[in-house]
């Protein structure tokens, strides 16, 4: 019986369908370059304009995401940042865990964790009313007048 | 008939493959270990991890907003503490170092200069990074502390 020894320099056998790592090695760059201008904006106009931190209430989100503008700002930065964030979690726990299940399970996890956190805050920021009935006017932002 | 025989053609190889090694005590450097390229790399993971442990909890203190004023203003009345507040700016050099880090690794990867001035570029980070500080340090310390 003879067997054939492939020449060593033969081309790998391309695997059918797409190359997620591909995909996902260019999405973190994608999302990085975008999540530079999100994030360092957010830290800007939160941080850095007026009293910062200490002028950070319901009121002064309230006003923010009343705005279409903001709105889509935040749910760029949650859906960018959870998938960039969890994509590069992925790469350590596929670096650095051994056991095959224990890599399974926490792959899982982060999975679950982005997915259920991504829903919840898209929930929040487009169900969200910044004049809540029955809330004290003085919790509220301005423009919800004296209820 | 070779002109050397294949001993010293072993022998020349060998030498010519290895590089001169370093007197002992420290392991051989090489392009990558011990010097900008690991450290940039070891500090992206660190900051990375840090950054989305902080994501997960920051999307849940805003959802707090579709809960109530007053339950979102008990939490993030805890962001304004002195303690706090210094990890505020832990937070952001996390995140401004992880920004223009991840640059850098875009530069490496996509311009045809980038791995013979990533040494160069991880310093520009550095510095970019410390003159970034300098300028969100102060002002987010004076908003901390005078409130």
């Amino acid at each position: 019986m003879s067997s054939t020894i492939e020449s060593p320099r033969a081309a790998a056998p391309r695997r059918k369908g797409a190359n997620w790592e591909k995909w996902g090695w260019i999405y973190m760059r994608v999302s990085g370059v975008l999540l530079v201008v999100l994030i360092f904006g957010h830290l800007f106009t939160n941080l850095m304009v007026g009293d910062g931190i200490s002028a950070i209430d319901f009121g002064f989100v309230g006003g923010k995401l009343s705005q279409p503008f903001w709105q889509w700002w935040d749910v760029a930065m949650l859906w960018l940042a959870l998938i960039h964030g969890a994509n590069g979690m992925r790469t350590l726990v596929n670096d650095y865990v051994r056991s095959e299940t224990a890599r399974k399970v926490l792959n899982g996890a982060l999975f679950a964790v982005a997915a259920v956190l991504i829903i919840l805050g898209t929930l929040v920021v487009f169900t969200f009313d910044p004049c809540p009935a029955g809330a004290s006017a003085d919790l509220l932002p301005s423009f919800c007048g004296a209820a | 008939m070779p002109e050397k025989s294949a001993e010293a053609l072993a022998d020349e190889f060998a030498r010519r493959r290895t590089p001169d090694i370093d007197p002992p005590g420290r392991p051989a450097g090489t392009l990558y270990r011990g010097h900008e390229g690991m450290w940039s790399w070891v500090l992206h993971r660190v900051t990375g991890v840090a950054i989305f442990f902080f994501l997960l909890v920051h999307v849940l203190d805003t959802a707090l907003v579709r809960v109530s004023p007053e339950a979102y203003n008990a939490v993030i009345g805890t962001y304004q503490t002195p303690i706090m507040g210094l990890g505020e700016v832990a937070l952001v050099a996390a995140i401004v170092f992880h920004a223009l880090n991840g640059l850098r690794i875009i530069l490496v990867d996509f311009w045809a200069g980038g791995t013979r001035h990533h040494k160069l570029m991880f310093w520009t980070v550095i510095v970019l990074w410390a003159l970034l500080m300098l300028g969100f340090t102060p002002r987010h310390l004076m908003n901390v502390f005078s409130h």
